[in-house]
């Protein structure tokens, strides 16, 4: 029996909700205030954090947004949905004398929230049109990020989006409960403001072909994003009741919440962050199981540990070990036929045969990962070069691919990370391009150490961001190996 | 955006923000620093006789887990060469033409100030400071605050400053006097342009209890210091608002002791100050608090209308007024949000102990749950015929707007202190009764 509308709103709410005043200055004061701070380098769009909640602090709030948007056009739905404890927070040196990270998203959240709301004008910094024109193709994070770059940087810019309304999978992907969709339409009307132009419901290569871009504006950029998510490949995948992760919390974004239909008993295949967020957000619509199955073990799976602590906390169920052969019912899904798997000698899953065993379900969701769109560009793109996992080949560095003239980034280009990367990757490619354009070399860092290059300083993460778990593994290697040697 | 530029008695620079005559202005490298970070001027560090400085020459008050909220220093005027000073400050003022540059001196006799004043002219500085007010280390010598607190001295001195300056002349007070215009209408009388203030106050910081030396600790000895830091702003606000309202004094100010952001500035302007410097904030976090001060203030001014900052200049001066002609008839009371309160008494606690036992802790029986999370929780209530509207409660209260103090209209007419003497005198009216 589906849950009334007004719980079903409860049990969706904001995860993370808003500072208070005095929470936020609290918060704020506890920030050192560090000198080349080590929480910019784990930023991949570079922002001055000790900067911008010294501000904070000072009761600056425009100022403080003003910091993080001239950065990190996207820097509202950053602070909902990035994962800062891989990223900023994990790299605060708070943690170096055991104490708590300062709480950079929510900090970042309150001071892009206050200035949202008062609508102020931002000021971002903008140079004289220059005459020159650009096509995005896509209006997902890495695109608006070019876009709204490029546009400060005195171009003509145009979004071509093929779905109803831009922002990409932060607009129909990231779970309800981190972000409703009002974030990002703000977002992009700040964008538009700006004078990005945008075109939606026009997909490029049916409503308007390549090569019209190529031929009418100065350099195109690809921020395409992926496709739909993976096939099962099993039987009776097409009955009714089996769903993709997407296209279900697409629906949560785009029907009134008491309209979506939720199984009492939920399969979610896959478990990968979107897993997850099928998971839990099955769980808070009112399932009454919502169970994720993995072939393989708790320790390998790829999902961030405070995701998968959140879904336990939710009351959702675990099955390790264990994969679908068969899609159980008639016309509807009634159960899976599944297998047990054991870790093989080369550390892959294999089947423990005989094992067999059937559970019942009302609704399967597949969350496999998403398809890379390689196919459809190479017919678009007859010269596109791709890299063996399918991803377009580009210079990291400015975004450039093996075609003159064509830039891309984001999920299309890493094959599927986080917003903030897609957002720093469209703003490399539009510092690319303008280099491209303006026959000047690609500029430094936007955020450049204040130290400039000197001292060893670092500077921001914007060229080289930092992963805080790629940092402690090495650093875990450079011990072990003197601890042996 | 709004207009920073400021004038200090014919000393332009784009903003008011200066560097304080101090550790952070004390070579060509860090003025250059300091410009690149976007401050308006710098006072140099006050160059003199070279002199030998100690090793170990800061302290702090560290309070409740922040660090440094008050800095207590030992250090003298500075240690380089005179001729050192003023070829940087040169090279600087060439490199910086639009921002201020201020050479601070310290001499002794007429001539050396003669002297000294020569050679800033020829530095090209855009005016100078006069430190009388360096409390340790340089009275012993009859100069610093020696000087800053004998106004006799001083306006001689100044009078010798005076008989040879070609640009502005700002003298630096010490707030170590029992009434800071004395010496800021000694300097007025001397001739001088502007004054600043406050050098640091006499201060010792802490005691190591386990060595029973005093910090900062010189091989187990330790002196007298000079105090600075957000502890000292409301002091020195106090000193500012004294210069700017006695008319004796006169003269333009430059605001100095505690400023650690654009709120703080503003304050010191509203009472009157032209120009701000700051010196304890920049030790701390360096140049770069600069870019928020002038973001800050931008915004501010803009959010008020202000098209300038010399609109901002003294508006608060005049709302600080003897107590003696503040309204008796004038009242206010403490009141409680119940949806904020969390129940954790300090307000009773204080009022109780401290003020006027005007809280009482009643039973929430029959009233709701009580604050805060736990049931059964005494609630804190306001007596109103008791409170007086001290404000005490309020002030401790740790949840944001949650005591708030509201006007009671009494009906009477306004009646200061010194009406009420003369309604007195003139039989006109009772005492007014004092509590039992
Ligand atoms: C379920 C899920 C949850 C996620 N949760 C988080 C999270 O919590 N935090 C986080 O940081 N990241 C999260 N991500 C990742 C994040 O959403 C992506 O990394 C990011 O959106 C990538 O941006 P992009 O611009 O490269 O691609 P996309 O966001 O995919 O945008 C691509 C856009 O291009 C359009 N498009 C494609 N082809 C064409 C064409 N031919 N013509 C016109 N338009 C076209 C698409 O319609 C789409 O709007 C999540 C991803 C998923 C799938
Ligand atoms: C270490 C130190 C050295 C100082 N040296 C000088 C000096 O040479 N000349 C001077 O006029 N003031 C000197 N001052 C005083 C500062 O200029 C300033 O008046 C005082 O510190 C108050 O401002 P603040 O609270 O911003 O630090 C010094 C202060 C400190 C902390
Ligand atoms: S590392 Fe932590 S304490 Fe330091 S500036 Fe960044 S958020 Fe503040
Ligand atoms: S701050 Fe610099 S000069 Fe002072 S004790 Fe530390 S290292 Fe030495
Ligand atoms: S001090 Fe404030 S929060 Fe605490 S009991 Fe009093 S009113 Fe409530």
């Amino acid at each position: 029996m589906p849950l009334k509308a007004k719980t079903r709103r409860d049990a969706m709410q904001d995860i993370a909700p808003r500072y208070h005043p005095q929470e936020a200055s609290v918060e704020a004061h506890r920030c050192l205030y560090c000198f080349d701070a080590p929480c910019i380098m784990a930023c991949p769009t570079g922002i001055d954090i000790p900067g911008f909640i010294k501000k904070i602090a000072t009761g600056n709030l425009v100022g403080s947004a003003r910091v993080i948007l001239e950065s990190n056009i996207l820097g509202a739905s950053c602070a909902r949905v990035c994962p800062t404890e891989v990223l900023c927070e994990g790299a605060c040196v708070m943690l170096d004398r055991d104490e708590k990270p300062i709480k950079i998203g929510r900090l970042q959240r309150y001071a892009t929230d206050a200035f949202g709301e008062q609508k102020a004008n931002p000021f971002l910094k903008k140079m004289k049109p220059n005459g020159k024109k650009v096509a995005l193709v896509g209006g997902g994070p890495a695109s608006l990020g070019c876009a709204a770059e490029l546009v400060r940087l005195g171009y003509q810019t145009t979004v071509f989006e093929k779905d109803m309304e831009p922002g990409g999978l932060n607009r129909y992907g990231i779970a309800y409960y981190k972000m409703p969709p009002e974030v990002v339409q703000r977002e992009v009307k700040l964008i538009r403001d700006l004078g990005v132009e945008f075109r939606t419901q026009t997909e490029v290569g049916k409503d308007v072909p390549v090569e019209k871009l190529r031929k009418e504006y100065d350099a195109v950029f690809l921020g395409v994003g992926l496709g739909r998510t993976h096939r099962l490949g099993i039987p009776g995948e097409e009955k009714g009741g089996v769903v993709e992760a997407l296209e279900f919390i697409r629906l949560i974004h785009t029907k009134p919440l008491h309209e979506i239909s939720v199984g009492k008993r939920v399969a979610v295949i896959g478990c990968g962050n979107t897993a997850i967020d099928a998971v839990t957000q099955a769980k808070r619509l009112g399932a009454k199981e919502a169970i994720i199955l993995y072939r393989r073990g708790e320790e390998n799976m790829s999902a961030y540990p405070y995701e998968y602590q959140l879904a336990k906390k939710d009351g959702c169920g675990f099955i390790f070990h264990t994969a679908p052969v068969e899609v159980l019912g008639d016309k509807r899904v009634t159960g899976l036929r599944m297998i047990r798997t054991r870790t093989g000698k080369d550390g892959k899953a294999e089947i423990v045969p005989g094992s067999e065993f059937e559970e019942p379900f009302d609704m399967v969701i597949k969350a496999l990962g998403q398809e890379k769109q390689t196919s459809i560009w190479k017919k678009l793109i007859p010269e596109l070069k791709f890299d063996v996992a399918g991803r377009i080949e580009c210079d990291r560095r400015t975004g450039q691919t093996s075609v003159a003239k064509v830039f891309s980034g984001g999920d299309a280009v890493n094959g599927g990370r986080e917003v903030v990367n897609a957002v720093a990757d469209g703003k490399k490619a539009a510092h690319g391009i303008h280099a491209m354009l303006s026959g000047k070399p690609v500029s430094g860092p936007l955020q450049a150490s204040r130290l400039g290059h000197r001292d060893g300083a670092k500077g921001s993460g914007f060229l080289q961001p930092i992963r805080v778990p790629d940092l402690e593994a090495a650093y875990n290697r450079e011990r072990n190996g003197k601890l042996h040697g | 955006m709004a207009d920073l530029s400021c004038n200090l008695a014919g000393i332009h620079s784009p903003n008011p923000f200066w560097v304080a005559s101090g550790p952070p202005a004390n070579t060509a490298y860090q003025c250059h620093r300091a410009f690149e970070a976007g401050w308006g001027g710098l006072v140099w560090k006050t160059i003199g006789e070279p002199i030998v400085n100690v090793s170990s020459r800061y302290s702090s008050l560290d309070l409740y887990g922040n660090r440094m909220v008050g800095l207590n220093n030992i250090e003298l005027i500075s240690d380089r060469s005179i001729e050192t000073n003023f070829r940087e400050i040169k090279e600087c003022k060439k490199r910086w033409p639009q921002r201020a540059i201020i050479a601070s001196l310290m001499a002794d006799t007429r001539e050396n100030w003669h002297e000294m004043m020569q050679r800033s002219l020829d530095s090209g500085a855009d005016g100078v400071e006069l430190n009388f007010g360096c409390p340790h280390g340089m009275c012993e010598r009859g100069m610093g605050s020696a000087v800053g607190q004998n106004p006799d001295v001083m306006e001689k001195i100044v009078g010798w400053v005076m008989e040879v300056a070609q640009i502005p002349v700002i003298v630096k007070l010490t707030p170590n006097v029992a009434d800071i215009t004395r010496p800021a209408r000694a300097a007025k009388k001397g001739g001088a342009n502007a004054i600043s203030l406050i050098n640091t106050i006499n201060s010792i910081t802490q005691v190591n209890l386990d060595t029973m030396c005093a910090e900062p600790s010189v091989g187990g000895r330790s002196a007298h210091g000079g105090y600075c830091g957000p502890a000292v702003k409301p002091i020195a606000l106090n000193m500012v608002h004294s210069c700017a309202m006695d008319p004796e004094v006169g003269l333009p100010i430059s605001g100095i002791g505690g400023i650690s952001n654009w709120k703080d500035a503003a304050e010191f302007i509203a009472l009157g100050s032209t120009s701000v410097q700051v010196c304890t904030a920049i030790m701390h976090y360096g140049f770069r608090i600069v870019e928020d001060m002038i973001d800050g203030l931008n915004d501010f001014l803009d959010a008020k209308g202000m098209k300038s900052v010399n609109d901002l200049r003294g508006l608060a001066v005049q709302s600080v007024q003897k107590w003696e002609t503040l309204d008796l008839h004038y009242k206010r009371m403490a009141r409680i949000d119940y949806d904020k309160c969390i129940g954790c008494n300090l307000c009773y606690i204080a009022c109780e102990d401290g003020a006027h036992q005007a809280i009482a802790m009643v039973s929430p029986n029959g009233q709701g749950l009580g604050p805060g999370r736990l049931p059964g929780k005494s609630i804190p209530k306001i007596k109103e015929e008791a409170c007086v509207g001290c404000n005490l409660c309020a002030l401790v209260c740790p949840v944001e707007k949650c005591i708030t103090m509201v006007d009671i209209s009494t009906g009477l007419d306004p009646m200061s202190w010194e009406e009420y003497q003369v309604r007195l005198a003139s039989g006109k009216m009772k005492a007014i009764p004092a509590h039992d």
